[in-house]
C-alpha cells in the first residue's frame, strides 16, 4: 500500500481512482466527474462530440458559441480525406456579450443561411457550447427550421460543456449520427453484405489500411464512422450487415443502438498491434462462416505477419526490458497497448485513461503484471510521481503529457489525433515499434540521466 | 488604404484569435510561484493548456473547478472552494489566479466573494487575484492585459521611491523577454519586468522536476511597483481600462510611458531613447554596434525585401510593430489584420501606411477567411504571423514566417526572437531568406514561362493566328 499512501494524504477523493495491481481488492473508481482543482487531463463534452464528428469530410461543422471553442479545435487533428476538405475549416457564431444577453438564435439562423449560400453543403452539424446551454437557445428548433428552409440536413449536437465529461460528448455525437443515418419514413432498407467500421477517424489513412485488409479477405467496407466519411456514404450505413467497433469508448453506444434499431450485430475489434489485428480479422472472417473468406484471411495474416516479424524482432532486441507508462483517452487503446508493448519486449508499469469504462479497467487489471499502477482521470502530479517511482522509460500519451515526459527525461510516444503516421494494422505495428525505438534509443538521453541536473551540467562544462 | 471593421457578423470562419481566459493565463505564468484555476467546466482549462503547452513545449498546469450540470443550477461555490483547497495541497502556490469562463460569468458567479470567503473560512493569508474573463468578453489579447492589471491592482502597495523602472510587457516570446532584460542590463538599469515568463515558459532541462518552475516576477517586486521612477508599458493599442500602467499612474502617480514593441529600427531607437531619457544612462557601445549591424543587414537585403508584399496578422501590438518594421524595409503590407476589436490599432496603421505605395487593407475583428481573400487579391507574397495563418501558405502559396502565438506546427515558438536590434536582425534575415527561398524555387520556371520561345511550336501557334501579341514575339 506504500504506493498510494502519500497521495491519499494529498487528495482524499482521488484515492479510489488509483490502484496497484495485486494490492487492492475493490474495483477502481471510474466514469465519475473530475475533482475540482486536481488538474484533470480530460476535455469537455463539446470536445468529445467534435472529435467524433469532425472527420465527416463534407459537413460544415458550425460551433454555436464564443470563439475559443472553435479556435482550439480548428484543424488540429490528422483525419485524412479522399474527397471534400470542408471539415478542415472552423466555423463559429462567435457569440458576443450582446448575443449572450439577447440570445443567439437569430444569429445562428443567419449564420446557417450564409454558410449554405457560400458552400452549398448537404449537411451541417451545429455544436452547442456551455453558453448556449445556459442562455437557453433552442438549437433543435433553429436547426429544424433551417433544414426545412434549405432542404438539407442541419443536425444539432447537444454538447454543452458542463453536462458531463468527454464521454457525454461521444454520446451526443452518436445521437447526431443516429439522426443522420435514419432512413426516410417509407424507405425500404435493402441489406447488403458490407461492413461498417465504427471508431476509426482515419488518422494518417488508418481507415484505408483496414479497408484494404477487408477487401483482400473478400469483404467490403461500407462506411467508417467517421474517418473519411461523408453525407452520401453515411446515409448508406443502415444497409450494412455487420458493424465492427474499434474505439469502443466513443462508439459502443452507437453500435448498440444500431443493433437494436436496425438489427446490425457488432464485434469489438482493435487493429493496434499484431496480436489484436490478427485476432480481429479472424473474428470478422468467422462471422461469415465462409471457408473462402477464412482461407483468404489466414493467407493475409500469414503474409503480413511474415513481412513485419523480422523488423519487430530487431526492435525487440533493442527494447527488451524497457518499462512503459500509458496515459491515453480511452480503454480500448490502453488494452491494445499493453499487448503491443509485450510484442516488442516492453513491460507496462503504469496505465491510465481519461474516460475508460469499468469493464475495460477489469481487462486492464487482468492483463498487467502485479505492481503496475492503474489510474483513472489522472493529473500531472500523479503521472509524474508514478512514472518516476516506477522507473518508466517512456510514456504514451497526448499533447499535454508530452512536455511533462520530456521534462522528466522520459521518452514519449504520440498516440493522439494529430499524429502523422498510421499506428493501425501490420504497417502500424512496425511504425509503432519504430517510434518507440526512435524515442527510447535516442542519443539525447545519454545527456539527461543522473547528470541532468544543473550542478552536473556545470561540472560537465568545466571538465 | 481601406479600413474594414466587421463589427458584427454572423460567422467567424477560421478564427484569427483565441478567447479571453486563455490570454489571462499567461501573465500568471510569469509571476513567482503562481497557480491558476479556471472557474467553469473542465474543458476550458484542458483546451487552453493544450494550446499553450504545444506552443511553448512546456508542461502547463491549470486547474479547473470542473463544474457540472448540477453546479450550474445550484452555483459553483463549493466547486471553486474545493478547487482552491486542492491546488494549495498539490502545488503550494504563493499566489492564485482565479479566472472565470463563459459558464461562470453567465450564471453570475461572484468569484471575489467566494475567494474571500474561502480565505476566511480556512484562516489563510494568501493573495488570490480574480479576473473576470468570459470567453465572449474579449479576445485573448484583452484577457492578457486585464490579468496584468488585476495582478498589479491586487498586489501593488504604497512604496517609498526606489529608483527602479517598471517594464510592463505584452504577449511576447520568452526569448524576447530575455532580450529586453539583456538590454536593460547592458544599460545598467534597475527594473521590474512584469510579467516575466522568460524562464517559466522556456525552462532549461534540469532535475528534479518542479511543478511550478522557478522564475517569474517576484511578488515583492510587484508590490513595490508604486515606488518606481516610471513605468514603461510596452503596448500602444491597449484599452486604458485594462492598462496596469494607467492604474499605477492614477493610483500612485508613477509616470507612464507607453511605447510600441521594440521591433524594427525606429521602434528600438525609441525604446532606447526613452530608457536613456528616464535614467540618464548612455547607450553602451555594444548596442550601438548592434544597431550598426542591423542597418548593415537592412542595406544588404533591401532589394530582396523590396519585392515583398506582406500580409501581417496577430495581436494588435505585434501587428503594429511588424507593420512598422515591414514599412522601414520596403516589404510593403497588402493586409494588416487582427481578430481583436481595436480602433487604436486601425488609427495607428492608417497613419503608418500613408507612405505605402499601394493600398494596404486594415482589418480588425476579422477572420482568416477574410485575410486569405484580401491577401490573394492583393498578390501578397509573404505572410508574417502565427501558425493559424498556415492556410495562406497551404492554399494560396504565400510563404509564412512564423512569429507570435500560437506556433503549433513547428518547434521553438518560445525561442523566436524579434525585439531589439539583434532580434530584429535575426527576424529580418528570416523574412528575407523566406523571400529568397521562394525566388530560388520559382524563378527558373517563371522566367522560362515568360520568355522562352520554342520556335517550332510558336510558329504553329502564330500560324493559327493568336493575334498581334504572339506575332510580335515570334518575329
Amino acid at each position: 500500500m506504500r504506493d498510494t499512501e502519500r497521495l491519499e494524504a494529498a487528495i482524499e477523493e482521488r484515492k479510489d481512482s488509483i490502484q496497484t495491481k495485486g494490492k487492492q481488492k475493490q474495483q477502481l473508481k471510474c466514469d465519475t466527474n473530475s475533482v475540482a482543482g486536481c488538474v484533470s487531463q480530460r476535455a469537455c463534452v463539446y470536445c468529445g462530440a467534435r472529435v467524433v464528428l469532425n472527420p465527416v469530410t463534407d459537413a460544415i461543422h458550425l460551433v454555436h458559441g464564443p470563439i475559443g471553442c472553435a479556435s482550439y479545435t480548428w484543424d488540429i487533428r490528422g483525419s485524412l480525406t479522399s474527397g471534400s476538405d470542408l471539415y478542415r475549416f472552423s466555423f463559429s457564431t462567435d457569440l458576443q456579450e450582446m448575443d449572450v444577453i439577447f440570445g443567439g438564435e437569430k444569429k445562428l439562423a443567419r449564420a446557417i443561411d450564409g454558410l449554405v449560400e457560400k458552400y452549398q453543403p448537404k449537411l451541417i452539424f451545429v455544436y452547442s457550447t456551455c453558453i448556449v446551454g445556459v442562455i437557453g437557445d433552442d438549437l433543435e428548433a433553429v436547426c429544424k427550421a433551417a433544414a426545412r428552409r434549405h432542404g438539407i440536413e442541419v443536425i444539432p449536437v447537444q454538447s454543452s460543456g458542463f453536462i458531463g465529461n468527454k464521454s457525454a460528448g461521444y454520446r451526443a455525437a452518436c445521437d447526431a449520427l443516429l439522426k443522420l443515418i435514419k432512413p426516410a419514413e417509407n424507405e425500404q432498407i435493402s441489406k447488403n453484405n458490407t461492413i461498417n467500421y465504427l471508431g476509426d477517424f482515419n488518422l494518417a489513412g488508418e481507415v484505408w489500411i483496414i479497408k484494404d485488409y477487408l477487401q483482400r479477405m473478400g469483404l467490403a467496407l461500407n462506411v467508417a464512422f467517421t474517418g473519411d466519411s461523408n453525407y452520401e456514404t453515411l446515409k448508406t450505413a443502415t444497409k450494412a450487415s455487420l458493424n465492427i467497433v474499434q474505439c469502443a469508448g466513443s462508439m459502443i453506444y452507437l453500435a448498440n443502438q444500431m443493433k437494436e434499431i436496425y438489427d446490425i450485430p457488432y464485434h469489438n475489434v482493435s487493429f493496434l498491434g499484431l496480436e489484436d489485428t490478427s485476432d480481429s480479422l479472424r473474428r470478422i472472417a468467422r462471422t461469415y462462416n465462409d471457408l473462402e473468406i477464412m482461407r483468404r484471411t489466414e493467407e493475409l495474416i500469414k503474409a503480413e505477419t511474415a513481412a513485419v516479424a523480422p523488423l519487430l524482432a530487431r526492435y525487440r532486441e533493442k527494447l527488451r526490458g524497457k518499462k512503459a507508462a500509458i496515459y491515453v483517452g480511452g480503454g480500448f487503446k490502453a488494452i491494445s497497448l499493453i499487448k503491443q508493448f509485450r510484442e516488442i519486449g516492453i513491460d507496462v508499469v503504469m496505465i491510465g485513461t481519461q474516460t475508460g469504462r469499468q469493464e475495460e479497467y477489469d481487462t486492464i487489471n487482468d492483463l498487467v503484471d502485479d505492481g503496475t499502477v492503474i489510474l483513472d482521470d489522472a493529473n500531472p502530479s500523479e503521472l509524474e510521481r508514478f512514472m518516476v517511482e516506477k522507473g518508466a522509460h517512456l510514456l504514451v500519451g497526448g499533447v499535454k503529457e508530452r512536455p511533462l515526459a520530456y521534462k522528466l527525461g522520459i521518452a514519449f510516444i504520440d498516440h493522439n489525433h494529430d499524429r502523422k503516421h498510421p499506428l493501425s494494422g501490420y504497417v502500424g505495428a512496425v511504425n509503432f515499434a519504430q517510434e518507440v525505438y526512435s524515442t527510447v534509443c535516442s542519443p539525447v538521453w545519454k545527456y539527461t540521466g543522473e547528470g541532468g541536473g544543473l550542478d552536473e551540467q556545470r561540472k560537465c562544462c568545466l571538465s | 488604404m481601406s479600413k474594414e471593421n466587421a463589427a458584427y457578423r454572423d460567422v467567424n470562419e477560421n478564427p484569427c484569435n483565441m478567447c479571453m481566459p486563455m490570454g489571462a493565463i499567461l501573465p500568471f505564468k510569469g509571476v513567482e510561484k503562481a497557480m491558476v484555476i479556471m472557474h467553469g467546466s473542465q474543458g476550458c482549462a484542458t483546451y487552453m493548456r493544450r494550446h499553450i503547452a504545444e506552443h511553448f513545449n512546456e508542461p502547463i498546469d491549470v486547474a479547473s473547478s470542473s463544474m457540472n450540470e448540477k453546479d450550474t443550477v445550484h452555483g459553483g461555490e463549493p466547486n471553486l472552494k474545493k478547487g482552491l483547497a486542492n491546488i494549495i495541497k498539490l502545488y503550494q502556490p504563493a499566489v492564485i489566479g482565479v479566472l472565470t469562463t463563459c459558464l461562470a460569468e453567465t450564471i453570475g458567479e461572484d468569484i471575489d466573494r467566494i475567494a474571500g470567503k474561502f480565505l476566511r473560512e480556512n484562516g489563510l493569508d494568501l493573495p488570490i487575484v480574480t479576473v473576470p474573463t468570459p470567453g465572449y468578453g474579449g479576445r485573448h489579447t484583452e484577457g492578457y492585459f486585464l490579468a496584468m492589471k488585476k495582478i498589479v491592482e491586487s498586489l501593488a502597495r504604497p512604496t517609498e521611491g526606489h529608483g527602479k523602472i517598471n517594464v510592463l510587457v505584452p504577449h511576447l516570446s520568452p526569448a524576447d523577454l530575455r532580450e529586453i532584460k539583456r538590454i536593460l542590463h547592458l544599460m545598467d538599469i534597475e527594473y521590474t519586468l512584469f510579467p516575466d515568463f522568460s524562464d517559466t515558459l522556456d525552462r532549461p532541462f534540469e532535475k528534479p522536476y518542479k511543478k511550478i518552475p522557478d522564475g517569474g516576477t517576484r511578488l515583492a517586486d510587484i508590490a513595490a511597483m508604486p515606488g518606481a521612477i516610471a513605468t514603461i508599458e510596452i503596448g500602444v493599442t491597449l484599452d486604458e481600462r485594462s492598462s496596469a500602467g494607467h492604474y499605477l499612474a492614477e493610483k500612485f502617480g508613477v509616470p507612464l510611458h507607453q511605447v510600441p514593441i521594440p521591433t524594427g529600427l525606429e521602434f528600438t531607437d525609441g525604446f532606447l531613447k526613452l530608457l536613456q531619457q528616464l535614467t540618464g544612462r548612455d547607450i553602451p557601445a555594444s548596442l550601438v554596434m548592434e544597431r550598426g549591424r542591423l542597418l548593415d543587414c537592412m542595406i544588404d537585403a533591401h532589394k530582396y525585401n523590396f519585392q515583398g508584399r506582406s500580409v501581417i496578422f496577430g495581436e494588435p501590438d505585434q501587428v503594429y510593430a511588424h507593420s512598422q518594421f515591414c514599412m522601414e524595409n520596403g516589404i510593403y503590407p497588402v493586409v494588416a489584420a487582427t481578430g481583436s476589436k481595436n480602433d487604436k490599432l486601425a488609427a495607428l496603421l492608417s497613419e503608418l501606411f500613408t507612405d505605402c505605395p499601394h493600398e494596404a487593407a486594415i482589418l480588425t475583428q476579422t477572420d482568416f477567411a477574410r485575410i486569405r481573400a484580401v491577401s490573394a487579391n492583393g498578390a501578397a507574397n509573404i505572410a508574417i504571423g502565427h501558425s493559424d495563418g498556415r492556410y495562406l501558405e497551404e492554399r494560396e502559396g504565400i510563404p509564412l514566417v512564423r512569429v507570435g502565438f500560437p506556433i503549433h506546427d513547428r518547434v521553438g515558438g518560445q525561442r523566436l526572437l524579434s525585439v531589439g536590434y539583434a532580434g530584429t536582425t535575426m527576424f529580418l534575415d528570416r523574412i528575407t531568406n523566406t523571400l529568397l527561398e521562394h525566388k530560388y524555387r520559382n524563378y527558373r520556371q517563371s522566367m522560362y514561362d515568360q520568355f522562352y520561345q520554342d520556335t517550332e511550336n510558336c510558329r504553329s501557334e502564330c500560324a493559327e493566328g493568336r493575334g498581334d501579341e504572339n506575332e510580335l514575339y515570334c518575329s
